[in-house]
Formats: structure tokens, C-alpha cells, sequence
């Protein structure tokens, strides 16, 4: 059963055409990494499935609810989409712990205990259980990134979307933030990442897409199409960041 | 004729600077009020609403001041409201330092980056409640220095209250030169005392800067 469908989307930024005609269905359980050259269109179109970015034909549907960008419909789909972005984005105001228990007490109206025993509970998962009460800017980037691993998970989303997450870290931490992440596939969350990241795509990741041009260019099993990519274009690709 | 001491003169300019104290109080607190008014309705997005506050702004930061006061003065009763000038004062002071503050704050709400609003969208927050948990609280931290650095130009703008006729300290120093004829030394005191009321603010600004700039 296909938890994540798109079908046929286009999207544009005025007059460039960012998106044409995206096919794709991403199963429960799955973990699909999308690769390819910047400006191909992948984060706008991990954007599109969370509703950050409207989209202008086709259909999007994620739990068999449809997407739009409508505040409301967005409001919604953040209970079943979570999203890690490259930047981490996480609130410089509050700690560690209040940064993770904030949706959950606001959106999912938990009570205090609850929420933060399942921010506890999540922050143990990430490796940062003793990290509770500090401010974010005392963490480095790689555990920060791992609060905001917790803090979409403390949501309990059925899909996770990853923006190029390792990409703002020194090389030293993105093993760390990869590691959480492999542990969550093997747990099995439905993850759709954009990175850079190609042995993760490959050895943890069970199928690639591959982005050229505002097309899916290439795309299936993992292992097998890094290492035998039918196109010019991904051959390239691969070339270039191998 | 009357012989004025330097104590008479400081003084009677003492009790006439309450009058400016109180004027600026009262303006930044009306500013305040208001600015907040025009700052939420800002933040609604809504085209037409924007709008208003957009020719708000420009109206009264592209005006002077003095015209501002002699509109709300004059005008207000040349079309029958009667005004006093100690309303007309406050009245103009507050449009003038709302004008301002709400593009103060306009731009501490920009220095937030995009990834603050998108991240709260994303994890179910609703407009209003971004605001609350996520925006404001990181917004006035940075508000505080650039808000108590204007109001120092609140109090220097009360001295034109003095032109329609608001005994204030200007006015009573105007006075005072006209009776001892003694305008360097009247005025010294005038700008001293100013410098009293404003220095301290601006000291106050500087701190706030540094405090808030060093826990970013």
C-alpha cells in the first residue's frame, strides 16, 4: 500500500518550470533517497509533499488525504509528515526539552507529563538523553540535528522527510546523525531523503530516485542502479560525487 | 525689572521638564499601544490590511513632525474639535512614534530566519501560535535596544510641543530667555537637562544591545 502517491505534478516559479510531471509512489516502510545535481528540483519536491510549496497540476496524497498548501490541510498533514531540514531550524529560545515537547503539548494538547516523558523517551533514542535542559546553541550541529530528529519524532509521524540534513555538518558528525537514521529504517519509519549522502543511499536506503532536470531521470532499487545507472546523466552524476 | 538667580531659572525649568517627561511617557505608551495595534495587523498578510499600515507609515515618518502637530492643533478645530495643545501633543506624538515603531519592529520580526516559521508549520503550529511560542518571544529580545534607542527621539520631539503653545521645557526656557534676556545661559540649561533625560536611554539601548547580542 502506497503511503506517499504523487501523480503527474508539475510546479512552477513563475515562468521556470521546477516540476514536470512527477510520478512517484513510496510505500510504508520504505526509505527512498532522491539524488541529483542542485537546481533538479529535489527539495522543492520533498517541499511539495509536506505542503511548504504549492504545486500547480497533478496530485499529491500522503495517507490517502491530499495535499495542498492551505494552512488548514498543511496543519493536518504535519500529524502524519514530519520534516528535518538542513538548517535544523531548531527554537534558539527554548531548551532542548521544551523544543521537543512544544508541538506535541500545543498541537496534540498532551499534558506536561506525558510530553515530556516522550521527549525523554525520544531524545534517548537520538543518543542525547542527558541533554534535556540545554539550550540548543551549547550543542554542536550534528546533535542539534539530532534534537530536531527527536522533536519531529515526539509528533509520532508516519513518514519523515530529510532536506539534505548532513549537509551544514563537519564530516566528524554526520555519522552520528546517519547512524539515528539507519536505526529508524530498521525500526521501520517511512523516510524520503534528499542528500548527498550516497553510500547511505545505497547500503541503508532501498530505492534511489534520480533527479534531472524537473524529471525522475532514473530510478529503482538502490544498489543496484548506483552501480549500474542506465543513463549518461546519472553515470555522470555518480561520477561527479564518488 | 525682576532679578532672576541660576536656581530661579533651573527651577522653574525643572518643574516645566516634569511636563516633558510626562508628554514623552505619555506618547511612548500611545505609540506603543498602537504600534502593536498596526504591527498584528501586519503580520495577518492580508493584502488590503498591509496596505493601510504601508501608507500609515509612510504618512506620518514622511511628514515633519511640527506639521503633524500643527494639523492635529489647528485642524482638528478649524473642523469642531475643540483640542487642547496638551491633546494635540499627545495625539501627534503618539501617530509620530508608532510610524516608527511598528518599522522597528517589522524589521527585528524579518531578522528571524524563515526556517523558524516553517519549522513551527511543519510541526502543526498554527499562525497564531507561531507567533506567540516561537516569534514573539525571540523578537522583542531583539526589539528592546532598537525600541529604547527611539524613544530618546520621543523626547527630543516633545520640544516642538512648545510651538503651539505647550508649556513644556522649551517653552518655559522660550519664556525665561524673554524675561532675563539671558539666552545662553537659559538654553545651557535647557540642553542640559534634555541631555539628562536622554542619555541614561541611550545608555540604557547600548546595554540592552550588548546583552541580548552576546546570548544569540
Amino acid at each position: 500500500m502506497s503511503l506517499v502517491k504523487l501523480d503527474q505534478v508539475h510546479k512552477y516559479y513563475g515562468d521556470f518550470h521546477v516540476l514536470k510531471g512527477i510520478d512517484l509512489n513510496i510505500k510504508v516502510g520504505e526509505v527512498v533517497s532522491i539524488i541529483g545535481k542542485s537546481g533538479s528540483g529535489k527539495s522543492t519536491l520533498l517541499r511539495c509533499i509536506n505542503g511548504l510549496e504549492a504545486y500547480q497540476q497533478g496530485g499529491i496524497a500522503v495517507d490517502d488525504k491530499e495535499v495542498t498548501s492551505e494552512d488548514i490541510q498543511v496543519r493536518r498533514l504535519a500529524l502524519s509528515v514530519g520534516m528535518i531540514f538542513q538548517s535544523f531550524n531548531l527554537f534558539p529560545h527554548l531548551t532542548v526539552g521544551e523544543n521537543i515537547m512544544l508541538a506535541p503539548t500545543i498541537v496534540l494538547k498532551k499534558s506536561k507529563q506525558e510530553a515530556e516523558k516522550t521527549a525523554r523517551a525520544m531524545l534517548e533514542k537520538v543518543g542525547l538523553g542527558d541533554k534535556f535542559d540545554r539550550y540548543p546553541e551549547k550543542l554542536s550541529g550534528g546533535q542539534q540535528q539530532r534534537v530536531a530528529i527527536a522533536r519531529a519524532l515526539a509528533m509520532n509521524p508516519k513518514v519523515l522527510l530529510c532536506d539534505e540534513i548532513t549537509s551544514a555538518l563537519d564530516p566528524e558528525l554526520v555519522g552520528d546523525v546517519l547512524k539515528v537514521l539507519e536505526q529508524l529504517a530498521a525500526e521501520g519509519m517511512t523516510l524520503i531523503l534528499v542528500t548527498h549522502e550516497m553510500n547511505f543511499a545505497r547500503d541503508v536506503g532501498d530505492r534511489v530516485v534520480f533527479m534531472h532536470q524537473g524529471k525522475v531521470w532514473e530510478e529503482g532499487n538502490s544498489k543496484k542502479l548506483l552501480s549500474e545507472p542506465q543513463t549518461e546523466e546519472l553515470k555522470q552524476f555518480i561520477g561527479a560525487v564518488l | 525689572m525682576i532679578e532672576f538667580s541660576n536656581w530661579d531659572i533651573l527651577r522653574n525649568l525643572l518643574l516645566a521638564a516634569q511636563w516633558t517627561l510626562l508628554l514623552s511617557i505619555a506618547a511612548f505608551i500611545g505609540g506603543t499601544v498602537v504600534a502593536l495595534t498596526l504591527t498584528a495587523m501586519r503580520l495577518t498578510r492580508n493584502v488590503v490590511v498591509m496596505r493601510i499600515v504601508r501608507v500609515y507609515v509612510e504618512l506620518f515618518q514622511g511628514t515633519p513632525l511640527l506639521m503633524q502637530m500643527f494639523l492635529c492643533f489647528f485642524g482638528l478645530s478649524m473642523i469642531g474639535y475643540e483640542i487642547s495643545a496638551w491633546g494635540a501633543a499627545i495625539l501627534s506624538l503618539t501617530l509620530f512614534t508608532s510610524a516608527f515603531l511598528v518599522e522597528i519592529w517589522r524589521g527585528c520580526i524579518d531578522t528571524l530566519p524563515k526556517g523558524q516559521w516553517e519549522a513551527s508549520r511543519v510541526l502543526g503550529l498554527n499562525f497564531l501560535q507561531t507567533l506567540r511560542h516561537v516569534i514573539l518571544p525571540q523578537a522583542t529580545k531583539v526589539a528592546f535596544a532598537p525600541t529604547v534607542g527611539f524613544s530618546v527621539q520621543v523626547v527630543k520631539g516633545t520640544a516642538l510641543a512648545s510651538v503651539i503653545g505647550f508649556v513644556e521645557l522649551t517653552k518655559a526656557g522660550t519664556m525665561l530667555n524673554n524675561a532675563t534676556f539671558e539666552p545662553f545661559k537659559v538654553f545651557a540649561f535647557v540642553a542640559l537637562i534634555y541631555f539628562a533625560l536622554c542619555y541614561p536611554l541611550s545608555l540604557c539601548s547600548k546595554y540592552l544591545e550588548k546583552k541580548y547580542h552576546v546570548a544569540r
